[in-house]
């Protein structure tokens, strides 16, 4: 009977409890609601995604209207992969936020914490779900604003500063994608993404949709942080409360690069259509630029958070390469990089989260030999970074190998070579976060440390049972996103 | 799952099991050492076991996970491989003697950590010379460089640091720079990965793109020191004894030179690479290699230091037979792979047993130390000759293979470096034990005899094993010729 008001109510439900929340003012009943309704987005998520590989995609008409005129919730291969991934980092992060949270933030505001958590929550799913392009600005907005909030509780006043300038980059991010929308509403006289992808051939020439194009393209590539939209990251990341910086990091650029494949492929058909606006050699040539420039400032940051928020937009950079390839291994390597490095970034960011926990500080100076008292985070802070550079066995290199892959098969060796480079990169600047944690003499901030505690250990240590698994046997996110991609692309037989 | 599957999976198991028995037992160092030991027995009876089998015409293989659709862990046994895995187990058992001698004689700390981590290399090792495809063989050939990390910095030291610095950055930096895209190349251009007799390129590629890849391979291998990618085996030095011994002269160095023997052979293929000539570099690269890193030796006053320039140098032998494309030649490469492990472990063995009797590192220091350590030295004497090639000793044996090779494929350039390679090696090893054995004590010396009874067992017994290589040569002659018969 609930089933087939799953997509529905995966969005519905962390809405309607956002504000319960408020009312209660109570921290311990806002962690145990938001616990349990991530879980149970989750489980709904598995059971949509379980759906689609059975019966296909699965479309809702929101009230009952039909799809033109009302907004149609569509869940395809992608936007189930997508969900069941944002569902899984946000039911493992709300566990790992208590401990934190009840430290960084006053307590008073506790509460209005887990409200935000559910609100940003809700916008993500909603993303994932939709298939109104209107519609997903409205969410997208949802997720944003709560997000600004959520960083603006970092206790640093630094926070606020970071918090204000995401706002202003983001809203422009917002308007530049609104006005795009609006662009191809006046020429088409629909929003509904199917309907979209129906009529826009017959305009493709005009020089309106040209204009809709670049202006959503620049401004989900804001919310993106492709290099060089990416300032507001860095900050953002950094100043943010711990389980702020893992929610952020593992869902909200990954929803953005979701976006991004749906307008693309989705409504207009494939990069490679805009003959005369070379779209996707533009998202070629920045994306390549993310992960190498990134990269290289990555390698001197000596604040472990600012060293990840870096590694982050050179990650994206892969999404975008991969996207702008064209090919079906291209897109997967997107599409499984949005499940990868959201479980990379999730663990890695925990491991920080941990550490700053027990030492009180993410300088590699500060934290130096942590890894000899806290076994069990170093472990995991170590797959995490065989994650990002990619070696055999471990999850990053699963995208490493499709990004390879869609490149040769391309010719392109240029764009393989910048990915292998990026690669070793990574290693120089994961290398210097090993070195700290295991070979340094230990600092005095690190002296009579002991171990985070269980309830953090307990979704950091899952995060990275994912990461080594899905890297042994990439078999299942490979499919998955080699199935999402082939509907895309429109080679599904 | 046949008999000799099983063995596969237990070469690979065992050491990993015994690198879990050894922390638990952390706290006691007699049975951490008891069960450091009976894992290494283990190894080397399933290896031999496993050899045994090969010998008798078996090919166990061992799908273990399927990593990406057409992608997977696998596993198989052949003759090349078989040597490998046979010399690195059986070696590692002597090691593993030798090595408590040294550890408790020169009280070295975290003796737990580096037992557990010198078992897991084992299980690496054993990856890289039983993988059945490309990707298997460069996930293990990395995970090898991995787990010697943390024994390469074992001492902890800025100058330790500094070294695991080089170690690292260029051995990953070549495999995940070169290897890996090549390996990409590969996959995108055939379609698999999986080593097979005569190459899986052949009819897939243009001649260019033949010498591309080929040259990506023998660079990305840097774990064959090949100049200019050999920086990082000096930098090893700083490791314990032990660990010089077994992994960069045996262990590592030996995954590198078995994986470019392993993908001349099986991915591009001999015939591929004589017609389209895109192998003929690597003769002039190898015999410069040779020349350049014996040369070096020469002037090396660090025991230790010449001893890795001679490795590289030797390494170089087993490239260049792999180069020359013959099969003479190809039986010299895989017989130098044991000649030059047991003879070097030797080496190294008796440098770290010098260290731990008398405290000394310099080549200058050693005049008359035969006198006191007289097992030490003549083990010692009978490396050196098996480095230089002479008779009684291993390296005659591979010297003369490689040597027929070259003539018979009319490789005068080799013929020359041989010689050339001869002649330096007895220039830098044998001042060493003619000082040793004939100059006298310098006034004042310390008192000291031998190292401890394990040390100096262990090493007698790889220079008991280098003279009997010379006088029964019918077992690693038997995996040469039989890997030779199936790469054509």
């Amino acid at each position: 009977m609930i089933t087939p008001h799953l997509p529905i109510l995966e969005v519905v439900l962390p809405l309607v409890s956002a504000p319960i929340c408020l009312i209660l003012r109570s921290a311990v009943v806002a962690w145990w609601m938001a616990v349990a309704l991530t879980w149970a987005a989750f489980a709904g998520a598995l059971m949509l995604l379980g759906e689609v590989l059975n019966a296909g995609p699965i479309t809702y008409a929101l009230g009952g209207w039909a799809a033109p005129w009302g907004i149609e919730y569509r869940i395809d291969l992608l936007s189930a992969f997508v969900l069941v991934t944002v569902t899984a980092i946000g039911s493992l992060a709300i566990l790992f936020a208590r401990a934190p949270v009840a430290r960084e933030i006053p307590a008073d505001r506790v509460y209005l914490f887990y409200v935000m958590y559910l609100l940003s929550f809700t916008g993500l799913l909603g993303i994932a779900v939709t298939g109104d392009a209107f519609n997903l600005f409205v969410f997208l907005e949802i997720t944003s604003l709560s997000a600004y909030v959520l960083i603006s509780l970092g206790s640093d006043r630094r926070a606020l500063t970071a918090a204000f300038r995401y706002l202003i980059m983001g809203t422009i991010g917002a308007t530049f994608y609104i006005i795009g929308v609006g662009m191809m509403y006046m020429m088409t006289g629909t929003l509904n993404m199917a309907d979209l992808a129906a009529r826009l051939p017959g305009v493709l020439h005009l020089r309106t949709i040209d204009m809709a194009l670049a202006f959503i393209t620049v401004g989900l590539s804001l919310k993106l942080a492709v290099f060089p939209l990416h300032f507001w990251l860095p900050n953002a990341y950094t100043h943010a409360p711990s389980a702020v910086s893992v929610f952020l990091a593992a869902t909200s650029t990954k929803i953005a690069a979701y976006a991004l494949i749906r307008i693309i492929y989705t409504v207009f058909g494939g990069p490679a259509v805009f003959a005369p606006m070379p779209i996707d050699e533009m998202l070629l040539g920045f994306g390549m630029l993310s992960m190498i420039a990134a990269s290289l400032v990555a390698m001197f940051q000596d604040n472990m958070k600012r060293l990840l928020a870096y590694s982050s937009i050179s990650q994206i950079g892969y999404m975008v390469v991969g996207l702008s390839l064209g090919n079906v291994e291209g897109l997967a390597a997107s599409i499984v990089h949005i499940f990868n490095h959201a479980m990379m970034k999730a663990l890695l960011f925990m491991a920080v989260g941990c550490v700053f926990y027990r030492v009180g500080s993410v300088r590699l100076a500060d934290i130096a030999g942590f890894a000899r008292r806290m076994p069990i985070t170093g472990a995991a802070l170590l797959v995490g970074g065989f994650s990002l550079i990619g070696t055999p066995l471990s999850i990053g290199f699963v995208t490493k190998w499709f990004l390879l892959e869609g490149a040769l098969e391309k010719g392109w060796w240029p764009v393989a070579a910048i990915v292998i480079l990026s690669g070793l990169l990574a290693l120089v600047y994961v290398w210097r976060i090993v070195e700290a944690a295991y070979f340094r003499a230990p600092a005095p901030a690190v002296e009579g440390i002991r171990e985070a505690p269980a309830i953090m250990l307990a979704p950091l240590l899952i995060l990275a049972a994912i990461n080594i698994f899905f890297g042994i046997d990439g078999t299942l996110t490979g499919d998955l996103s080699i199935a999402a991609a082939q509907a895309l692309v429109g080679t599904s037989p | 799952m046949t008999g000799s599957e099983a063995l596969l999976a237990a070469a690979l198991v065992v050491p990993l099991v015994g690198a879990a028995l050894i922390v638990a037992a952390g706290r006691r160092p007699n049975l951490r050492d008891g069960i450091g030991i009976a894992t290494a027995a283990v190894l080397a009876v399933v290896v031999i076991a496993l050899v045994r089998d090969v010998l008798a015409g078996a090919r166990p293989r061992l799908v273990l996970v399927e990593m990406l659709p057409n992608l997977s862990l696998a596993f198989s046994a052949e003759p090349l491989g078989a040597t490998f895995a046979l010399v690195a187990s059986v070696l590692w058992l002597v090691t593993a003697i030798y090595a408590i001698g040294y550890m408790r004689g020169h009280h070295e700390h975290h003796q737990t950590r580096f037992y557990a981590f010198f078992a897991v290399s084992l299980s690496a090792t054993m990856g890289v010379a039983l993988s059945a495809n490309v990707i298997t063989l460069f996930t293990f050939y990395e995970a090898l460089t991995l787990c010697t990390y943390p024994l390469v910095t074992h001492h902890g030291t800025d100058e330790a640091k500094r070294a695991g610095r080089v170690y690292f950055g260029v051995l990953l930096g070549t495999s995940i720079g070169l290897q890996l895209p090549a390996i990409a190349a590969i996959y995108v251009l055939t379609g698999g990965l999986d080593f097979a007799p005569g190459g899986i390129l052949a009819g897939h590629v243009s001649p260019a793109a033949v010498a591309v890849l080929f040259v990506m391979f023998i660079f990305g291998i840097g774990k064959a020191a090949l100049m200019p990618v050999h920086r990082w085996l000096p930098a090893a030095m700083v490791a314990p004894t032990p660990v010089s011994a077994l992994l960069h002269a045996v262990a590592v160095v030996k995954a590198g030179v078995f994986a470019v023997v392993k993908v001349t052979v099986f991915v591009f293929g001999i015939d591929l690479l004589r017609s389209s000539g895109s192998s003929g570099w690597l003769i002039y690269v190898a015999g410069f290699t040779i020349l350049a890193a014996s040369t070096i030796a020469l002037f090396q006053d660090n025991l230790k230091r010449r001893l890795a320039y001679s490795t590289i140098s030797q390494l170089s032998y087993i490239v260049i037979g792999a180069a020359m494309l013959h099969p003479l030649a190809l039986q010299g490469a895989s017989l130098h792979i044991v000649a030059h492990a047991i003879a070097k472990i030797t080496l190294f063995f008796a440098a770290g047993a010098i260290l731990v009797a008398a405290d000394k590192t310099r080549v200058s220091e050693l005049d008359g130390i035969g006198r006191r350590m007289p097992w030490t030295m003549g083990a010692f004497a009978i490396g050196s000759l098996s480095m230089v090639g002479l008779p009684p000793t291993a390296g005659f044996v591979s010297k003369w293979f490689l040597l027929q090779g070259a003539v018979a494929s009319g490789q005068v350039v080799v013929i020359a470096v041989l010689v050339a390679a001869t002649l330096l090696n007895a220039a830098y090893f044998l001042p060493i034990v003619y000082a040793a054995f004939f100059r006298p004590l310098p006034d004042g010396a310390a008192q000291h005899g031998e190292a401890p009874l394990a040390s100096v067992g262990a090493l007698v017994l790889t220079s008991a094993l280098t003279v009997a290589m010379f006088f029964f040569p019918e077992l690693p002659l038997a995996l040469a010729r039989a890997f030779v018969a199936e790469g054509q």
